[in-house]
């Protein structure tokens, strides 16, 4: 798994060994721009860290406070625990000058989905991730407003297996539903967003599943679903696993578009394409990031 | 040795479904008046899934939620108001906070049976603002009687001054009952209720299942108006559970006069067990589905049973109606691909 090329990589550290961390810590290690510094969480004892000791990855059980003894260790920070924890992080790694790549739904910095928004995230200094969910539906809601200017409200449902939804996930399920609007909102430009969030136990889990609703009096279908299925394909460069299900198709007075995403099974299995959307996401902007600063276009 | 049941009226909430959501401010001002004189003790209102529930997903409201709130606010003086929430559907900022500024007295926080660590955040926001917390378990007939007292511990541990376990699909059996609300009811210290749904016809009888297993809260409606087959009927089961002596404090002339008023100014028709609820019951499909069943299979032109039993099959849980489309367009699919082999799935 070690990273193969002639250039160098720049090193990132990554605070949270849970689930969002340690798939995290697979993407990075594939990465050829990205070396794994420090694997930094709470509890000595999960299975996070176990494992990635035994990867040979540096870990701590100090959280942040590994990174701000060793600040020279890393360039870019993922915080993986939780928008409550993030808002003391982001101070500490504002003041070390880390390039912060925020997975929580904190709304620390300024939001990003690389699709929409690449190159003027890597100007800041803290990047929110927004939500899964925000990387899946703000896309297609950008895509359906490129063609319908004029719409004033859209509506996104996600549904994600209960096995994918960790602790930190349930901890934070009101920021989640509050930023996927939000987002949405900012980076596709809809002027009014609701969001539904669903967990689901069933067994075998489901894969992430996503449902957006558009008002449209008149919808020109052709010219959505071109405009859709461009931008399916354009996600699929970063996240392979992302899909379009059905739609766009007009019932009950509005215009529906469902996707799915199966995740790569990178450290939770394919249902858990919730979690691969939002790191593959977040390792596009680190890579970008990377290959800027090791001056490689 | 009398043991008094609480009563919950959920008629202007979960009879929202029965009427597309569209109660208007007549109704909910009607409605709250002849509560209040039933003296029933607690009285919950807004949309039938709950604050912030109103959207293209499940149908929206014609009264924004404080709207109702208010409206019943100004009716009850000896009637607790109370409001509903689902995490992922509304939150806090949006809707707890509202809700609580317009003067409810109780929250029920409710979540699919296995998933109650998500109704954390919100059963201690309402605690800490002084509002009587509920917790809901959704969808009980998917969990064993293990995972539901597992799942209600968490509940307890934020601080709720009862569990709720809904018969949401109408699925359950007596004998279902009566293991997993004992199961509740020995396990925990806090109170255990019951919410009943009338798809196989046995919602009055469940609910006298639940209360001789020990429950001492009960959630129905006036003239079963509610989601599906209807909820069970608040003004019989309190006629049964005053004859088996337990007492509710319930005026049961008052709640009568409450129930024909459901039935002539708020019902659009009849609440009925009929192909649609009954399927959803054998199903075990969430009693609010129905509607957005028989419009997915009027658009797609395939049999609204088929899709409920495939939504049954693929474990749908509630706030899933979206999964009503993708099923009717996959069954769609289907049938044109094949249009020989196509059949009803049987039922038995």
């Amino acid at each position: 798994m070690s990273n193969q090329g002639t250039h160098n990589t720049i090193p990132v550290a990554i605070i949270g060994t849970g689930n969002i961390g340690s798939d995290l810590l697979v993407k990075v290690l594939r990465s050829p721009y990205l070396t794994c510094a420090m694997f930094t969480g709470q509890h000595p004892d999960s299975p996070g860290i176990a494992r990635a000791r035994e990867l040979n990855i540096p870990t701590s059980a100090d959280s942040i406070a590994a990174i701000e003894r060793d600040p020279g260790c890393c360039d870019i920070v993922f915080d993986a625990t939780t928008a409550e924890a993030h808002r003391r992080h982001a101070t500490v790694l504002a003041r070390l000058k880390k390039f912060v790549i925020d997975m929580t739904p904190s709304q620390a910095g300024g939001m990003c989905v690389p699709l929409l928004n690449l190159e003027d995230s890597l100007a800041k200094q803290n990047v929110n991730m927004v939500t899964c969910g925000g990387q899946a539906n703000a896309p297609i809601a950008r895509a359906i407003m490129a063609v319908h200017p004029d719409i004033q409200y859209m509506e996104v449902v996600s549904s994600i297996a209960s096995k994918s939804a960790g602790i930190g996930t349930r901890n934070n399920i009101d920021e989640y539903t509050q930023t996927t609007s939000d987002g949405i909102r900012a980076l596709a430009g809809v002027p009014q967003v609701k969001t539904i969030i669903i967990l689901n136990p069933a067994d075998p889990p489901y894969l992430m599943h996503n449902t957006l609703y558009a008002e449209i009096e008149r919808p020109d279908l052709p010219a959505l679903e071109r405009s859709i299925k461009h931008t399916v394909e354009k996600i699929r460069e970063y996240v392979p696993g992302f899909r379009l299900l059905y739609g766009p198709v007009q019932e009950s007075g509005r215009v529906t578009t469902i996707t799915e995403v199966v995740g790569r099974g990178d450290y939770l299995p394919a249902y858990a394409g919730n979690l691969d959307i939002i790191n593959c996401a977040a390792v596009a902007v680190a890579e970008r990031y990377a290959k800027k600063k090791l001056g490689l276009h | 040795m009398e043991r008094r049941i609480f009563i919950v009226d959920s008629t202007l909430r979960d009879g929202s479904h029965a009427v597309s959501h569209q109660l208007n401010a007549d109704q909910v001002r009607g409605y709250a008046q002849r509560a209040e004189a039933a003296n029933i003790p607690l009285v919950m209102v807004g949309h039938g899934n709950g604050l912030g529930a109103s959207s293209l997903q499940l149908g929206r409201s014609l009264l924004p939620d404080r709207e109702m709130l208010a409206i019943a606010r100004q009716e009850l003086k000896r009637s607790k108001l109370g409001a509903f929430l689902i995490p992922g559907f509304g939150t806090i900022k949006n809707d707890i906070g509202p809700a609580i500024d317009a003067g409810i007295d109780a929250l029920m926080v409710a979540c699919h049976c296995t998933e109650a660590n998500i109704t954390r955040q919100h059963l201690q926001y309402a605690a800490s603002r002084g509002v009587t917390a509920y917790g809901v378990l959704m969808m009980t007939h998917m969990a064993t009687p293990g995972e539901l007292l597992e799942q209600a511990k968490l509940m307890e541990s934020y601080g709720v001054q009862g569990v709720l376990l809904m018969d949401s699909a109408g699925a359950y059996l007596q004998r279902d009952v009566t293991e997993k609300v004992g199961t509740l009811v020995a396990g925990l210290r806090t109170a255990v209720g019951f919410h009943p749904h009338n798809n196989l016809g046995l919602a009055v009888a469940n609910a006298v299942a639940a209360v001789e297993a020990g429950a001492s809260i009960i959630d129905g409606t006036a003239r079963g108006f509610g989601a599906g087959a209807g909820n069970v009927q608040l003004e019989v089961i309190i006629a049964v559970l005053h004859r088996l002596g337990y007492p509710t404090g319930v005026d049961l002339y008052r709640l009568m006069d409450a129930s024909e008023y459901v039935a002539r100014e708020v019902m659009k028709k009849p609440i009925a067990i009929n192909a649609v609820t009954l399927t959803s019951g054998l199903a075990g499909v969430f009693s609010g589905f129905a509607p957005h069943a028989i419009r997915a299979a009027e658009r797609f032109d395939v049999d609204v049973r088929d899709i409920l039993m495939e939504l049954g099959r693929r474990k749908a849980v509630g706030g899933q109606e979206d999964l009503i489309l993708d099923v009717a367009m996959n069954l769609k699919q289907k049938k044109e691909q094949r249009p020989e082999d196509f059949q009803l799935e049987s039922l038995s």
